[in-house]
């Protein structure tokens, strides 16, 4: 009795999200991954089965290859550099350091800014002759720089504003760790003569680690989510040397209109976000679902 | 922590480190203001004494409608987080009171989401939005979040902590559920809705690409859209303009984390700590 009315009670509550989700989760999932078997319609003729054509053209697509190694190197780059960073930032903040209140606002303030207005902001930092980088530089006689316009330099000109961004959001997690690490254990690892580098190696950083976990699954999400800055500055150039994977979906859907070719690269990094499910769930410490 | 007992040398350069990194994060942001204060001639050219002028934001805020962009990203925003707030409060409640057989399962299969999302099905979305028939409105920016895992997740966390004699004892004076929910689930939970809404009113004011798929008017657009727009057209040409916009477009962001940002910091904590 009392079992079935919580089933009614439960299907009602979650009917609303059960909804949402199917509309703007599952179904779409499934329809992209349906949808990469089958021809683009236009105009009067409508999508056919084509099998793995799309797929074909997929490997044979030089635009692809760069995509997909551009977000390697920039994944491969921007985790460990942002969470290397962020672990710093809450270390020296959480020390009784001077003006302590400034030092973590100033590292926390590019969290709440827009991506489209850090892109701004970095674009005239980053311009030539009139951005700063290139004034300082153009008192050693090396001005002239086009950090966006060259495709030797643009990544990587790229990959500073993301961790520019996302070092201090890390920063807040490791700060809310720190904080709860038992001051115990630093005094009596200090009572038996540890040294500060011993008790970070020996007891901070094992602490962290469920932290650590959870900032390397959201930094992996990032840096493959995360596009606006190269819509708005480089539009992946200059000659796909800024190409991500998320960026090249946006641009075949929506600038050539060719649904079917995006949905297959949607089904790629779909693929690389469930394996980044199944590394998390292989690895993870399973309280933080299971709790 | 141990760092304080530590010699001034050690002390003295834990300060230098931390203030060097504090103002090289917040250079290219300063930049952008001394650029917009001041006129185009003194761009990129440091004086001191150069004229202050409020002149670039004036001209911007008559170039494009940012109040009109504005007050589209204060309604969408309040939308998404009121939306937010009762779809993911009803489903955790189902979660965490009324478990059934299977409700685990479905649970993980809830957490899909936190992978997967909006951003990356934008293909097949961005038809679905069509098909509704609600392309270039709110709704259409709003209604792929509004199922947020990620609440769904922090609200159950949250309604499992409230001790079951509260739950009990409300029922024995026979409120019904809804009433339990609300009288005391919810506001035991507050601290859970402020920090899920402040980092959810933080995304959705931020977020760019999916409206820019799904608008393409004055009247829906959110301003980060509209300030894109707004750069794109101007690209190039116009530096003090450009960051006197992108300035205009963060004031209001900026001017209520700085006030609020204890709450801020906290709530972002909170979120993360799972």
């Amino acid at each position: 009795m009392k079992v079935s009315r919580n089933l009614t009670y439960s299907m009602l509550l979650l009917l609303p999200a059960v909804v949402l989700l199917v509309a703007f989760t599952y179904y779409p999932t499934v329809a992209t991954i349906i949808d990469s078997f089958f021809s683009t319609p236009r105009g009067r003729r409508p999508a056919r089965f084509v099998g793995l054509a799309n797929y074909e053209t997929m490997l044979a697509d030089p635009v692809f290859r760069k995509a997909i190694v551009n977000n390697m190197i920039y994944a491969a780059v921007i985790i460990p550099c942002s969470m290397g960073l962020a672990l710093a930032m809450a270390l020296l903040v959480n020390a009784r350091i001077a003006g302590r209140g400034f030092v973590r606002l100033a590292y926390f303030t590019p969290t709440v800014l827009p991506m489209i207005a850090v892109a701004n902001i970095w674009m005239f930092f980053y311009a030539p002759d009139y951005g700063l980088i290139d004034q300082v530089l153009g008192h050693f006689g090396r001005g002239g720089n086009n950090w966006l316009g060259n495709p030797d330099t643009a990544l990587w000109a790229i990959i500073v504003i993301t961790v520019w961004k996302c070092a201090g959001f890390f920063m807040i997690f490791y700060l809310a760790a720190l904080q709860q690490i038992p001051p115990s254990l630093l005094e009596a690892a200090e009572m038996e003569g540890a040294t500060y580098w011993q008790q970070l190696r020996r007891v901070i950083l094992p602490l962290l680690m469920p932290t650590t976990l959870f900032i390397s699954v959201n930094a992996v999400i990032e840096a493959f989510r995360l596009v606006d800055h190269i819509i708005a500055m480089t539009r992946g150039g200059p000659d796909n040397s800024t190409q991500l994977l998320l960026h090249y979906i946006y641009q075949v859907a929506f600038g050539f209109w060719d649904t079917a070719y995006a949905a297959t690269l949607s089904v790629v990094l779909l693929a690389i976000l469930a394996l980044i499910a199944l590394v998390q769930f292989g690895y993870a410490d399973r309280r933080i679902f299971y709790r | 922590m141990s760092v304080d007992r530590r010699s001034a040398t050690t002390r003295l350069a834990i300060n230098v480190v931390a203030w060097a990194l504090a103002l090289l994060w917040v250079l290219p942001l300063l930049y952008a203001v001394w650029t917009a204060i001041h006129p185009p001639l003194y761009a990129a050219r440091f004086d001191l004494f150069a004229p202050l002028t409020l002149d670039n934001f004036v001209r911007v805020w008559n170039a494009a409608p940012f109040d009109r962009y504005f007050l589209n990203t204060i309604g969408l925003v309040v939308f998404v987080v009121i939306a937010q707030f009762v779809v993911c409060t009803m489903a955790a409640y189902a979660f965490a009171v009324y478990p059934f057989r299977g409700s685990e399962w479905l649970f993980m299969l809830f957490l899909i989401q936190l992978m997967v999302m909006p951003e990356v099905l934008l293909v097949r979305n961005y038809s679905t939005i069509a098909s509704l028939g609600v392309m270039d409105t709110m709704l259409a920016i709003a209604l792929p979040y509004l199922a947020s895992a990620f609440g769904i997740f922090l609200f159950r966390q949250a309604f499992k902590s409230v001790p079951k004699e509260l739950d009990e004892a409300a029922r024995m004076e026979g409120a019904g559920p809804i009433q339990v929910l609300l009288r005391v689930y919810v506001p035991l939970a507050r601290p859970t809705y402020l920090a899920y809404g402040l980092v959810m009113v933080a995304y959705h004011w931020n977020n760019f690409l999916w409206p820019l798929i799904v608008t393409n008017s004055v009247s829906t657009r959110p301003i980060t859209v509209g300030l894109g727009i707004f750069s794109t057209v101007e690209q190039g040409i116009d530096w003090p303009t450009i960051t006197a916009a992108t300035l205009v477009s963060i004031g209001p962001l900026l001017v209520a984390f700085l006030l609020f940002q204890r709450q801020f910091v906290q709530s972002f904590m909170r979120s993360g700590i799972r």
